[in-house]
This record gives C-alpha cells, sequence and structure tokens, in this order.
C-alpha cells in the first residue's frame, strides 16, 4: 500500500504501546512484518542511548510517532516538531484528545493541528473519531491518511460501528486506517472486509498471553480480510436462496 | 542559574549551553520555552534564567 507516495511494506500497523519488555520487539516485529510501527516521544533524563528507538532502526522498520495524550493543537504541533527532529522523519500520527478518561479525539483541536502541521511540511496521519465529516475535512486540509477508531483506545472491543468505517471509507480517497479497539484477528480481518487500507494494533498484540503469536494471527487476518474484500462478497438476503439445484431431485 | 530541565528545577553554571545539558543528538530533540532548538544550534544557545528545558526521545506508544 502507498501513504503520501511512499510504499509501506504491509498493511498491518503495529504500536509498541503496552510493551511489558522491549526484548519482545524483535520477535513481534518479525511476527508482524509490519507497514510501520508507532512510537510516543516523551521526556527522558537518559540522553546516552534510544533502546527502543536504535531496536527499531536496527529491524529496519519505519517509525511513526504519535503525539499520544496531547490534550490541545498546541501541545500536538511542538511535540511532532520534537518527533521530526529526534527520529528524523516528517511523519506523525495526530492525536488530540479531548480529556484522558474517553481517550476520545477532540475533533476541534485536532483539525486544527492537522492544517498547522500540514503547512508545516508533515506527512499527517490524524487518528479520529469515525465520522466521516471529519474524515473529509481532515483531507481537504492536507491529511495523507484517516485512522479511524473501532472502538475506544485500549479496549479491546473490536469495530463497535462497522458502518460508520464504511461511511468513513466511502467518504475519502486517501487510505483509512483502522486504529484503536482491535482485540483479536477478526476484528482485523472485518475491518479490511470493510474496505479499510490497514490495521494499526498496539496493545491486541503486546498485552497478549503470546505477543507473537498474535502478531502472526492479525496478520493474517488483515490479509485474508484484504483478500476476501477483493473476491467480492456475496449480498446479504433476508429470505433463504438455495444452492443445489432444484431439477433433478428423486422422486419427483 | 535555576532553569528547569523536563519540568524539574535545575541549578546550571552561567555560562550553559544546550549543549551542556545534552551533549549527544542521537534521537533526541530538545525544547526550549515552547520552541524547538535544532541540534545543529545546541553549541551557541544559552540558557537563561527561569529557562524551561524539555528533552525527548523515543518511547513506546500506539
Amino acid at each position: 500500500m502507498r501513504v503520501a507516495g511512499i510504499d509501506l511494506p504491509g498493511r498491518l500497523w503495529i504500536g509498541t504501546g503496552g510493551l511489558t519488555s522491549t526484548s519482545l520487539v524483535g520477535e513481534i516485529v518479525e511476527a508482524a512484518r509490519p507497514g510501520l510501527v508507532t512510537v510516543s516521544v516523551r521526556r527522558t533524563s537518559d540522553t546516552e542511548r534510544g533502546g527502543l528507538l536504535d531496536m527499531l532502526r536496527a529491524l529496519g522498520v519505519r517509525i511513526l510517532p504519535n503525539t499520544a495524550g496531547c490534550l490541545s493543537a498546541r501541545e500536538a504541533v511542538l511535540t511532532a516538531q520534537l518527533a521530526r527532529e529526534a527520529l528524523e522523519t516528517d511523519w506523525v500520527k495526530l492525536e488530540v484528545i479531548g480529556d484522558e478518561t474517553s481517550l476520545m479525539p477532540d475533533a476541534v483541536e485536532l483539525l486544527d493541528a492537522a492544517e498547522t502541521l500540514v503547512r508545516q511540511g508533515f506527512t499527517v496521519l490524524p487518528y479520529t473519531s469515525a465520522d466521516p465529516v471529519l474524515a473529509r475535512r481532515l483531507v481537504d486540509v492536507g491529511c495523507a491518511a484517516v485512522m479511524p477508531l473501532g472502538s475506544p483506545i485500549g479496549t479491546g472491543r473490536g469495530l463497535d460501528d462497522p458502518r460508520a468505517i464504511e461511511a468513513v471509507r466511502a467518504a475519502v480517497a486517501v487510505p483509512v486506517v483502522l486504529d484503536a479497539g482491535i482485540g483479536t484477528a477478526s476484528d482485523a480481518a472485518l475491518a479490511m472486509e470493510l474496505g479499510c487500507d490497514a490495521v494499526l494494533a498496539a496493545t491486541a498484540i503486546t498485552r497478549a498471553d503470546r505477543p507473537a503469536q498474535m502478531a502472526a494471527a492479525l496478520r493474517a487476518a488483515v490479509g485474508a480480510g484484504e483478500m476476501a474484500r477483493r473476491a467480492g462478497r456475496i449480498p446479504r438476503l433476508t429470505t433463504a436462496r438455495a444452492s443445489s439445484p432444484m431439477a433433478g431431485r428423486v422422486g419427483t | 542559574m535555576n532553569i528547569k530541565v523536563n519540568g524539574t528545577p535545575r541549578v546550571v553554571e552561567e555560562e550553559a549551553t544546550l549543549h551542556s545539558l545534552v551533549p549527544s543528538a542521537r534521537g533526541v530533540a530538545v525544547a526550549l520555552n515552547g520552541a524547538v532548538v535544532p541540534a545543529a544550534a545546541w553549541h551557541e544557545t544559552r540558557l537563561s534564567e527561569n529557562d524551561a528545558v524539555e528533552v525527548v526521545t523515543a518511547h513506546q506508544g500506539g
């Protein structure tokens, strides 16, 4: 898949949030073969070596910094600017949340931050509510993709409202990446069947009993969902329709 | 003189620069009073009383 003219090697994107140990990163990346890997940007007192960053660079994966935890456009813009400086990438997963309880995006601040960052030359991938109108507004200000949430961050409930995801898909021409709420493989497959271009999973993998195994399962599910989407599913009917021929039955 | 580094009070020498605070730029970025300072400018960026410095790096996140 392509985002902002760049070919990404996979449709499963992974987040490093919730890792119990950075030593797990290698086996998770190997199992997921992700299109990219997200990180947050946080204060550090250790300016010696960035352990996680070094590990990801050694694995050769594309790194996507996020602005997780930012509550205003101002904070998110500064965090993105720091990320660009620290990680040498102008890509950013833009998150501006409204409060720390719901972790739901603040649409007004998000749109404001997106517009500012696009103007500053960033490739902006916004984490957004599953709202086709907002998605279109984000694309109008120059976002390279939209990342609607399936259900609130960390809930693992899957897609609360599949029709809203379909509506976002129909509303924009840029890549749609299902973000937040993935709990297991079937959630990822459903997102792809609905027309998403990629799926981002973090804690679904990192907090699973066997993270690398879940990464492999999600990768397979993303592939299966995409293949099914391209195959063209049969319509849902309200009444039965026989698949065996009626002609030639015995006793007629 | 008194400054804040990542929200924590710190005493530094009068002639201190950002470089004396953050010697290596590898994987690290710095903001001074809310504005990013590129690593190339750390040597010449003198600190002043009550400056607020943020030093960040990549951390785990989704």
